[in-house]
């Protein structure tokens, strides 16, 4: 099964870390990253820039509403994520739990709809 | 008399072949569906042709062809797996004894994980598991939960529609995981215990059963999963409350406190049973919360009289508790059983500390609590007005029907 792996975190703390500890989680993420390429279960991801750069769009009664920010304000922020093939959601859950953040955000797994785009 | 004696064998039966079935089938809706119809034709036949020798295998065998036709019926364009044409070839007339290897002890384990599953809500795991694990209708769970019989219904299809959608996996977790998911489990059939323990009104039969059935739930992972001294303790700790259940209300409904209730209805039997498997537990030298809780319980239901109970132990019992498991409660049982050990002056001074810290507000036990040992320093002002804040937070009618008697009785 595919699984998205979002990661959420608290934006303004990792604006605040110190160089060597942004450095730190870099290479961190270069390593699990490398680690689900490694187990062949990677199918993408990206880290994403900053809610700040976020809009969000709306149609309504045929207008289109474009508005600054990302859909939801949240104490934690969506920053990322991955794209994984994994038998079950306990895999799933095992990958997760070895995601960097994981330690001090959270990271929400979800199945894709009918196995994702063939 | 028949009918009720397949309906007895059915029931017991149910948990192992429903297991099985989902783990063949891959889906509880249509497991649940062909489990029902080979009951009905249980019903049918067994009168006719006498018990087979081995109901389990039977139903096993009847339930997987009335799923094989439910898969056909419905989705007659998907093929059927190697398995099931396999089975197919080999089923005989439908009146003959199946022969079919026993696989079913890892089935109902692995049941047990999956609703269990820590991705699942309690509350669903609870439902789930009355339903597959232990048989009560959605009715049955409905009541025992005081809530709308479309509210269970609800809960039940969206757990498992997650568990199909999320792909819980029908499996015994890895080694690796298994203390922290078996953690979950215990945390699941205790919480289906305390429902069942904590109320004493409503549909109370209801109630006792649900004590029951996270008996059985107990009994069925320490059968499974032996040497787990908590799984151990948490059955020791379920027998050895339910033991006292006879002597904790009055007829009027009124909560009867410990040391006034009536030693000589506790179930020996159970405090025996409990107590063994405790020591059993122990003897491992894993202590847990558990094994902790169940030793506590055991030393209340070994005082033949309330004086002769040994609250220095248990106030060190509730000390380790506190420092495994740290929580407000515990500290209030903790302070109270200090103040049973050493006096009452040490357990309020350590009350009034957690009053303070504000963690308990809005709970009535802390203020019950302190009134109780107010009312035993003979400090009567002070405990009316604990009784009457203790009155202001209580829900529950039987322990409202406690306090105030105890109120009364200071006049």
């Amino acid at each position: 099964m595919e699984y998205i792996v979002l990661i959420y975190g608290s934006e303004k703390s990792w604006s605040s870390m110190s160089k060597t500890d942004v450095e730190q989680m870099y290479a961190e993420y270069k390593k699990y990253s490398e680690e689900l390429a490694k187990a062949g279960v990677m199918r993408g991801g990206s880290e994403l820039k900053p809610t700040s750069t976020a809009s969000t769009v709306r149609v309504r009664g045929g207008k289109r509403q474009v508005t600054d920010g990302p859909f939801a304000e949240t104490k934690e922020q969506l920053a990322g994520f991955y794209l994984i093939e994994v038998p079950n959601l306990e895999a799933a859950l095992d990958w997760a739990a070895k995601c960097p953040s994981s330690r001090d955000g959270s990271i929400e797994v979800r199945p894709l709809a009918s196995g994702g785009p063939a | 008399m028949l009918t009720r004696a397949i309906d007895e064998l059915v029931r017991r039966e149910r948990p192992q072949v429903l297991a099985g079935l989902i783990r063949w089938t891959g889906d509880f809706d249509l497991a649940e569906e062909a489990f029902q119809l080979a009951c009905a034709q249980a019903l049918e036949a067994w009168p006719r042709h006498g018990l087979p020798r081995r109901p389990g295998a039977w139903l096993t065998t009847v339930s997987r062809r009335r799923a094989v036709d439910l898969m056909r019926r419905r989705r007659p364009d998907v093929p059927l797996e190697p398995a099931m044409l396999d089975l197919l070839g080999t089923m005989g007339a439908e009146d003959t004894e199946p022969e079919l290897p026993p696989e079913v002890e890892d089935d109902r384990l692995r049941l047990l994980f999956t609703v269990c599953h820590p991705a699942l809500a309690p509350a669903a795991q609870v439902a789930l598991a009355l339903r597959t694990l232990c048989g009560l209708t959605t009715a049955e769970i409905a009541r025992a939960h005081l809530e709308p019989e479309a509210t269970t219904a609800q809960r039940l299809v969206r757990a498992k529609r997650k568990i199909a959608e999320a792909g819980i996996p029908f499996e015994v977790p890895p080694a690796e995981r298994l203390a922290e998911r078996l953690e979950g489990v215990l945390s699941t059939i205790y919480l289906v215990f305390n429902e069942g323990f904590s109320a004493t009104e409503g549909d109370s039969w209801i109630r006792a059963d649900l004590c029951a059935e996270a008996i059985r739930l107990g009994r069925l992972v320490v059968e499974l999963l032996p040497g787990e001294a908590e799984a151990e303790g948490l059955l020791a700790l379920m027998l050895l409350h339910d033991a006292r259940r006879a002597s904790r209300t009055a007829t009027d409904g009124t909560l009867v406190p410990l040391e006034e209730q009536d030693r000589t209805v506790w179930d020996r039997a159970a405090i025996e049973e409990g107590t063994v498997l405790l020591d059993r537990g122990v003897a491992r030298g894993r202590p847990g919360p558990y094994q902790m809780q169940a030793a506590i319980a055991a030393l209340h239901a070994r005082a033949a009289r309330p004086e002769e109970t040994d609250w220095a132990q248990i106030a060190a019992l509730y000390g380790a508790l506190l420092r495994t498991t740290p929580g407000p409660i515990v500290e209030l049982n903790a302070a109270a059983a200090v103040a049973m050990a050493h006096g009452p002056e040490a357990g309020l001074a350590w009350m009034e500390r957690l009053e303070r810290s504000g963690t308990l507000a809005g709970y009535h036990l802390l203020p019950a609590a302190q009134a109780d040992l107010l009312r035993r320093l003979g400090r009567t002002g002070e405990a009316r007005a604990a009784y009457a804040r203790a009155l202001a937070l209580v829900r529950h009618p039987a322990e409202r029907r406690f306090l105030e008697r105890r109120l009364g009785e200071l006049e």
